[in-house]
């Protein structure tokens, strides 16, 4: 795996987007949802809602970065609320 | 109640492994690259988002984007409409059918190093036909020297080599539309436009989408021809995103820039594909 260069921000990155997958998979087969339309402009299942909800988030930082000087974590925490605005009423 | 039977989930594993070795380690890999400065396999520095803020504010970045967006919409531009202008030019039954599927193919078998090559020669004022022609014209027309022409010339090739795909996608749609619409159509003495209107344009809206994502994605990473043909130049006048991005990966050896440059790119292409995914299922679902 060395040649993977990884580092711990970035494997605690995906071990995150991992655990997220596999608690949606949970979540779907314990109580599986149903496509409803949010204050988005489509009908989304829970799993358009994170993929949108990740993108969004993407853009997020990027444009954190490229306009402000704040740190990362504001940025994260800005997302993350947006997240689980998108999750819960997009 | 169990709502779905999802053991037909395990039928994508194999194309969950393929796409792993092919596409999610390589990003992953990708991912770590861009943030860390590397100077050989062994000797390498966190950085954080460092990459990223200079990169976001490099002006190479930001001139070959627009270069990019300008391309990428000029080739659609043409090619959707003079594709669908072709299909429905082609002939519907007999020998010309096959002559002309052919003909339209033959483009699209061309490699892409080729078709540079090809238009390298073509487009010279002394031994190539399009640039003698031009010339002959009294056009003062150099690809080698001339942003203008330089930018003509990749354009047209594009158009050269791609159109021919959005016009066979676009022939399979209108092939695929049952007679009784025209039947219905020369029934209330329908105009061609009116049938093109309201007959063959919203059933090809699919087909169309499906070739509109396709030309999109393609002239938005588009490399080798312009890469051949004008070598990014004259200057930077046809320098795109891929061509800066190798340039910094290989030429310069600055895998960190270089890997944070390959993800905000890369987030582009997935924000636009995703719009015309969900654009394409929304449709269907309408249907």
């Amino acid at each position: 795996m060395g040649w993977m260069a990884w580092t711990l921000p970035t494997a605690l990155f995906f071990a995150g987007i991992a655990l997220l997958l596999v608690a949606m998979t949970v979540w779907q087969t314990v109580s599986p949802g149903r496509e409803r339309k949010g204050f988005l402009p489509l009908t989304t299942s829970r799993g358009d809602r994170l993929f949108i909800g990740l993108l969004a988030s993407a853009y997020g930082h990027l444009l954190v970065l490229a306009l402000t000087d704040w740190p990362l974590w504001v940025a994260t925490a800005i997302c993350a609320t947006g997240m689980a605005i998108i999750m819960k009423w997009g | 109640m169990k709502p779905y039977n999802n053991k037909a989930w395990w039928l994508v594993l194999p194309v969950f492994v393929l796409v792993a070795f092919s596409a999610i380690i390589p990003m992953m890999t990708v991912v770590n690259y861009s943030v860390q400065d590397i100077f050989d396999p062994s000797t390498r520095y966190f950085v954080g988002t460092e990459w990223y803020r200079e990169i976001l504010a490099d002006p190479r970045l930001h001139d070959s984007l627009l270069r990019q967006f300008i391309y990428s919409f000029c080739v659609l531009a043409i090619e959707v409409p003079l594709g669908i202008v072709v299909a429905l030019s082609m002939p519907r039954r007999g020998l010309g059918v096959p002559f002309s599927l052919i003909l339209l193919s033959l483009p699209l078998l061309v490699p892409w190093n080729v078709v540079g090559t090809i238009w390298q020669i073509i487009g010279r004022e002394d031994i190539g036909l399009y640039g003698w022609i031009l010339n002959s014209l009294g056009l003062d027309y150099n690809y080698a020297s001339n942003p203008r022409d330089a930018w003509i010339t990749v354009l047209v090739m594009d158009v050269w080599h791609w159109t021919s795909l959005v016009a066979l996608l676009c022939y399979s749609g209108l092939r695929s539309i049952p007679d009784v619409y025209y039947q219905a159509a020369r029934i209330d003495r329908a105009s061609h436009w009116a049938v093109f209107r309201f007959i063959q344009l919203p059933k090809l809206k699919n087909v169309l989408l499906i070739a509109v994502m396709l030309r999109f994605m393609d002239s938005f990473m588009i490399y080798t021809e312009p890469f051949v043909l004008t070598g990014g130049g004259p200057g930077t006048a046809t320098t795109f995103l891929s061509q800066t991005l190798t340039q910094m990966a290989l030429g310069q050896f600055d895998l960190g820039r270089a890997a944070a440059f390959s993800l905000i790119y890369f987030l582009i292409i997935l924000l636009v594909t995703w719009v015309f995914y969900t654009a394409m299922t929304h449709n269907d679902n309408k249907e």
